[in-house]
């Protein structure tokens, strides 16, 4: 145990420099981006003088080294400076916002995972059937929309045409209020306080925006599920275990498909983080109050500290992402030690 | 072609494989002769397009599919067919460009890393990771809005994303090769390390990547797509499917589907067949996933 | 279906939601919520509930609007298409119940509404118009840019006479000030309760007002959550005006555009405010859709002198024949708001804009430009900006095609909106470009300062005559009813008319839809005026 503990401690030790390589090439790019937010933010009417002044409030004045060292240490003592485009400080920004993407990307993955999974393992029995094929197409076309579109076109038929889906107003419809704000989550903080209602008006807002996302993650996963369960059922315990007479059923559940969860883990964790980033797009065509949303108002605003700061966020998840997947990779595999490599 | 050098018979049988393979797996031919019909889009289009794709006329804006304009026209009363058309060899360039680059990068950094490993692999995993640690879409936004929003620009953002994927698969096939007999053999035949590098161990990890390559370009479109969805895209007037997509999002609604609807067939249609293509290729150059 | 069940979900558990009275808010809105709620949505952000602090960006502005006052505020009229629009002719009392203005011009006295008080009860006196004033001058940034317009320069011009008693001394006498007051900047904020939440950092309380309302305007907002959503709650002891007709206003943030359409559409919200004129000139039946010109206000194709060709006024005269107005009337503008091209070339009025002597003609066109000394033509790039594609890049699509036959290549570059400000009217580098000024002061006087004075902001051409100096400074602050005002006025169009360093193309419009509202107000302001809405 003390071993793990090593080598989780060291993987974390590893993670320093990236995390370091990423503050600093987010601080460079912010800066290179064109826009001068002195102006921007000095409002419609300003003159040189309020423009001047505006520079200096937001030290903007100062060369990069300097405006560098102000940032790092702020950061050192967790202040993440204030967004200019929301006049809020950018870690309260995405307290709030970080659990609206969370959420979505979740119940995304979820619902991705429901759907792919089985059609992987259903390919995965029958290869080179017409199954496998249409599964193949499916998943493949799922990937192949832009995620844009398809949620454009979710809201025309589901909620314009049909009136089925409520309506695209983010995470809630606008007559409830957000439950009491315990994980940020709101399908977990209704339930914690048991308010049904509220549960399923928020479970209803995620139903088109998951569908969107999880369309897309549909290929990789149902593809490294089919992959891992062909190496697993071509492997020599599976031919041992039906030798020995084991049902069919037995065989490939309790033998191929556990084996076969490995690299689906893996595939999981980068589908998970690349997720993340793609709802960008997502969040902003269903008014989704999330974080992607957000850097890309602070982005085309130039707004610097809200851009570090969504960039950093994901940074450190992404960090202790992978940190987790090594972690459960050792526990769905004893065999594997948390090696350090 | 290197590769035949070594291992004589396989260039044979590989091909002996991919028919066979072809043959078995009828969606991988429908995907091969998509793959033609893109090319065709992309050599031949704009002698085929039935009007000039940038010429405007408001009178006959936003009218639906017709005989005289079969997917209809857009707010300008520019003629969608066309613009389809026409955007293939732009998308292709964007996609190709993209993907060659970081191919070309990737393949020489990973390379290097994998073979020498020390301070450079050292080096440069970390580096790669910090790039894989930044949100890419988000990345690739910054850098196309720092940089300007043209065509080169783009290609260059959608290069950096995909980067480190070659790299990474670049350096573990070669890591697991440089001490292979057969490099062993070919140092010890007097080639010297970038020689034996790129002319023994390097071809190995082409299959594998030939596979990146094919994902990564139905990709590098979505992505040049996205870029358009913010307002990052090529420039107007040039007709490109991800801004026609992203243009035609706003006239859903309004009724005008066909504005959006059939570049957004063409971009699905696009990275369709380079995702078939991929899996294709998957099943032809590493038949051990296939049983 | 899911809808009707959450509907009746909502009313079936309202009764019961009594129980969690103790959270800040109710878990649901109230049940009479249907009768006097309305629920608005627009595409951009509020940054901030304090027009006064520093990054505070333009929606925001309306936060001023609804839950302060000023002392004086415009009247009303009523439009052609039956709206409503503010009126820039009449002043109305709105914290102040009278004033007077000395036979010199320099002294203005206001008399305080004796009832009016602060959402906290507190009377509303000179001392916080003084306060409120003070802060608005030395807060910098657009704020005192815009007192500036007004006369109202620095915290000693500004004089407590008695308890109700403001007074304020001009260095100079301006037709400028009174309207100046009534625009949104100088609030009246409740300053003994500011100045409790002041600290040395922070003289002015920007930290508090940036997330309070305290002022004595007809809303309080009750709930911010930024970049989602504003609750505005009526303030019942209003004093300013009638009070409005609903209890609560949602305000909501929706940033895509074909959302917003559905959503208005539907009826599941009852205002869409600054909606596209794609839009405006399609939506119908129970969406009733108003378009009120924007006064003093032009979209322009900015010609820049500091690019070369352009000093050549045969080049500039070739693009103004070139462009092909009504197409880009009707493929930008969809016909909403009104062409600023095809005049006779009589200036008759001082109404601004008006019609310029220019009209689509290649022929002329092609002539000019033989005359100039860029006969073959040129290359120049055509910037416009990302945040406003919806009208700027087909128009720029339409110029670019027509100026292409004649021999001038543009290449459209679209900068992000953070640069656009910078590059076009701060740096004025862009070469072609296009631009939309408009002026809260509604004078021809006053766009002229703003939009053709050398160095001025929205002289985004560089554009400099010393004739339109003199005229500007000139007619600046006269009266408009002094003898040589109209001539002067006239001059000063002829004279842009024959320079175009700014080609007019159309006024815009400000496009608003309801569904199950009324009492919409347009405002040159351009931002949601609340307090007239109702339900209906």
């Amino acid at each position: 145990m003390s071993g793990r503990l090593r080598a989780i401690s060291l993987r974390i030790l590893q993670a320093v420099p990236v995390v370091i390589g990423v503050v600093v090439i987010s601080f460079v790019l912010t800066r290179a981006l064109p826009g001068d937010p002195a102006v921007y933010f000095a409002g419609p009417a300003a003159d040189e003088a309020s423009i001047a002044q505006i520079r200096k409030e937001l030290g903007l004045d100062r060369s990069w080294p300097e405006q560098f060292a102000i940032y790092v240490g702020a950061l050192l003592s967790g202040d993440l400076g204030k967004s200019l485009s929301t006049g809020q400080p950018v870690l309260s920004d995405l307290a709030t916002r970080l659990p609206a993407s969370l959420e979505l990307t979740l119940v995304s993955l979820l619902l991705a995972c429901a759907i792919a999974i089985p059609l992987g393992v259903l390919a995965a029995t029958r290869p080179g059937s017409w199954i496998d094929h249409l599964c193949r197409i499916l998943v493949t076309a799922g990937v192949s929309l832009p995620t844009f579109f398809t949620g454009v076109v979710l809201i025309y038929v589901f909620y314009y045409l049909l009136g089925f889906a409520p309506s695209p107003l983010g995470r809630l419809d606008f007559i409830y209020i957000a439950p009491p704000a315990t994980t940020g989550f709101y399908l977990i903080d209704a339930a914690i306080v048991g308010d049904w209602s509220t549960w399923a008006a928020a479970l209803r807002q995620l139903v088109l925006p998951a569908t969107t996302l999880a369309l897309f993650t549909l290929a990789p996963i149902a593809r490294m599920t089919r992959a891992a369960m062909l190496s697993a059922l071509s492997a020599d315990f599976i031919r041992t275990a039906r030798a020995a007479g084991l049902r069919g059923r037995t065989v490939l559940f309790a033998y191929a498909f556990r084996n076969a969860l490995l690299p689906v883990v893996t595939t999981l964790g980068m589908v998970f983080s690349f997720m993340l980033g793609a709802n960008v797009l997502v969040e902003k065509v269903f008014a989704w109050p999330g974080v992607g949303s957000y850097a890309v108002e602070a982005l085309v605003v130039s707004d610097y500290a809200a851009v570090q700061g969504f960039v950093l966020a994901m940074a450190l998840l992404f960090v202790a992402l992978n940190l987790l997947i090594d972690l459960i990779y050792s526990l769905i595999d004893p065999r594997i030690g948390f090696s350090a490599q | 072609m290197t590769e035949a050098m070594h291992e004589p018979p396989r260039s044979r049988s590989t091909l002996d494989h991919a028919l066979y393979v072809l043959r078995d797996n009828p969606v991988t031919l429908i995907a091969f002769a998509m793959f033609a019909l893109l090319l065709f889009m992309a050599l031949f289009g704009p002698l085929v397009a039935p009007y000039d794709p940038l010429a405007s006329n408001t009178d006959v804006a936003l009218k639906p599919p017709s005989a005289a304009h079969w997917f209809g026209t857009d707010n300008l009363g520019r003629d969608v067919f066309s613009r389809v058309l026409v955007a293939a060899r732009l998308d292709l360039m964007i996609s190709i460009a993209a993907v060659a680059l970081s191919f070309i990068v990737g393949s020489v950094l990973g390379a290097a890393a994998g073979y020498w490993g020390g301070w450079i692999d050292t080096v440069l995993g970390r580096l790669l990771d910090t790039i894989m640690a930044f949100p890419l879409f988000v990345l690739a936004m910054g850098i196309v809005a720092a940089l300007g929003n043209s065509v080169e620009n783009i290609i260059y953002a959608t290069a950096i994303i995909n980067t480190p994927f070659y790299a990474r698969l670049v350096r573990a096939e070669v890591n697991i090769r440089r001490n292979a007999g057969f490099a062993q053999a070919a140092k010890l035949a007097g080639n010297s390390d970038l020689r034996v590098l790129a002319f023994h161990i390097f071809p190995n990890a082409l299959p594998p990547m030939m596979v990146q390559v094919s994902l990564n370009l139905g990709w590098s479109i979505l992505n040049a797509a996205g870029l358009s969805f913010i307002g990052l895209g090529v420039r107007p007037p040039t007709a490109e499917w991800g801004v026609m997509v992203a243009e035609g999002a706003n006239f859903i609604v309004s009724g005008e589907w066909w504005v959006a609807l059939f570049p957004g067939l063409a971009l699905m249609f696009a990275v369709f067949t380079f995702n078939l293509l991929g899996d294709g290729l998957r099943d032809i150059v590493d038949p051990r996933q296939r049983t | 279906m899911t809808r009707s069940n959450s509907r009746r979900d909502f009313l079936k558990l309202s009764g019961a939601s009594i129980g969690a009275a103790s959270l800040p808010f109710l878990k649901y809105m109230p049940a009479q919520a249907a009768d006097d709620v309305i629920v608005a949505v627009m595409g951009q952000t509020i940054n901030s509930l304090d027009l006064h602090r520093t990054g505070t960006n333009r929606p925001s502005y309306q936060v001023a609007v609804n839950c302060y006052d000023r002392l004086i505020s415009f009247g009303t009229k009523k439009t052609p298409d039956g709206g409503l629009s503010y009126d820039y002719s009449v002043l109305e009392p709105e914290l102040a119940e009278s004033w007077t203005t000395s036979a010199d011009g320099l002294t203005l006295t206001f008399k305080l509404k004796s009832d009016a008080v602060f959402q906290d009860g507190a009377p509303v006196t000179a001392e916080d118009v003084k306060w409120s004033f003070d802060r608005a001058v030395s807060a910098g940034g657009f704020p005192t840019v815009q007192m500036k317009a007004g006369g109202l320069l620095r915290p000693d011009q500004f004089l407590v006479e008695d308890e109700k008693t403001f007074v304020i001394k001009l260095d100079r006498a301006s037709k400028l000030t009174l309207p100046d007051l009534a625009v949104p900047v100088p609030f009246i904020l409740n300053s003994k309760l500011a100045k409790s939440k002041a600290t040395a950092d922070d003289p002015w309380a920007m930290e508090f007002v940036h997330k309070n309302t305290i002022g004595s305007g007809a809303y309080k907002v009750i709930r911010w959550d930024p970049g989602q959503q504003l609750v505005y709650e009526r303030n019942d002891s209003w004093k300013g005006g009638p009070l409005p007709g609903i209890k609560r206003l949602v305000l909501r943030e929706v940033p895509s555009q074909a959302t917003r359409r559905a959503l208005i559409e539907r009826g599941d919200v009852q205002v869409s405010f600054n909606i596209p004129n794609k839009d405006a000139s399609e939506l119908g039946g129970k969406t009733k859709v108003f378009s009120t010109p924007i006064e003093n206000s032009i979209y322009v194709v900015g010609v820049n002198y500091k690019f070369e060709p352009f000093q050549d006024p045969d080049v500039r005269k070739a693009l103004a024949y070139a462009i092909p107005y009504a197409e880009i009337f009707k493929a930008a503008a969809y016909e909403r708001g009104s062409p600023m091209w095809g005049g006779d070339g009589k200036i008759e009025t001082i109404d601004w804009p008006q019609k310029s002597p220019y009209s689509t003609d290649m022929e002329k066109a092609k002539a000019h430009l033989e005359k100039s000394a860029f006969a073959k033509g040129f290359e120049v790039p055509f910037s416009i900006s990302l945040g406003q594609t919806d009208w700027m890049e087909p128009t720029a699509l339409l110029i670019q095609e027509s100026l292409g036959k004649l021999g001038v290549k543009c290449a459209i570059e679209k900068i992000p909106s953070a640069n656009w400000r910078t590059a076009s009217l701060v740096e004025k580098r862009l070469a072609l470009h296009l631009e939309g000024f408009g002026g809260w002061l509604n004078y021809p006087c006053y766009y002229f300062f703003w939009a053709y004075k050398h160095g001025h902001l929205f002289n985004s051409s560089n554009y400099k005559n010393d004739e339109i100096e003199k005229l500007v400074d000139e007619t600046l602050h006269m009266p408009t009813d002094d003898p040589s005002y109209a001539p002067k006025v006239k001059r000063m169009f002829e004279i842009a008319f024959e320079d175009l360093p700014r080609i007019p193309l159309w006024q815009p419009a400000l496009n608003v839809a309801t569904h199950g509202a009324k009492g919409y107000e347009y405002w040159f302001h351009r931002q949601l005026d609340a307090r007239k809405l109702a339900k209906g």
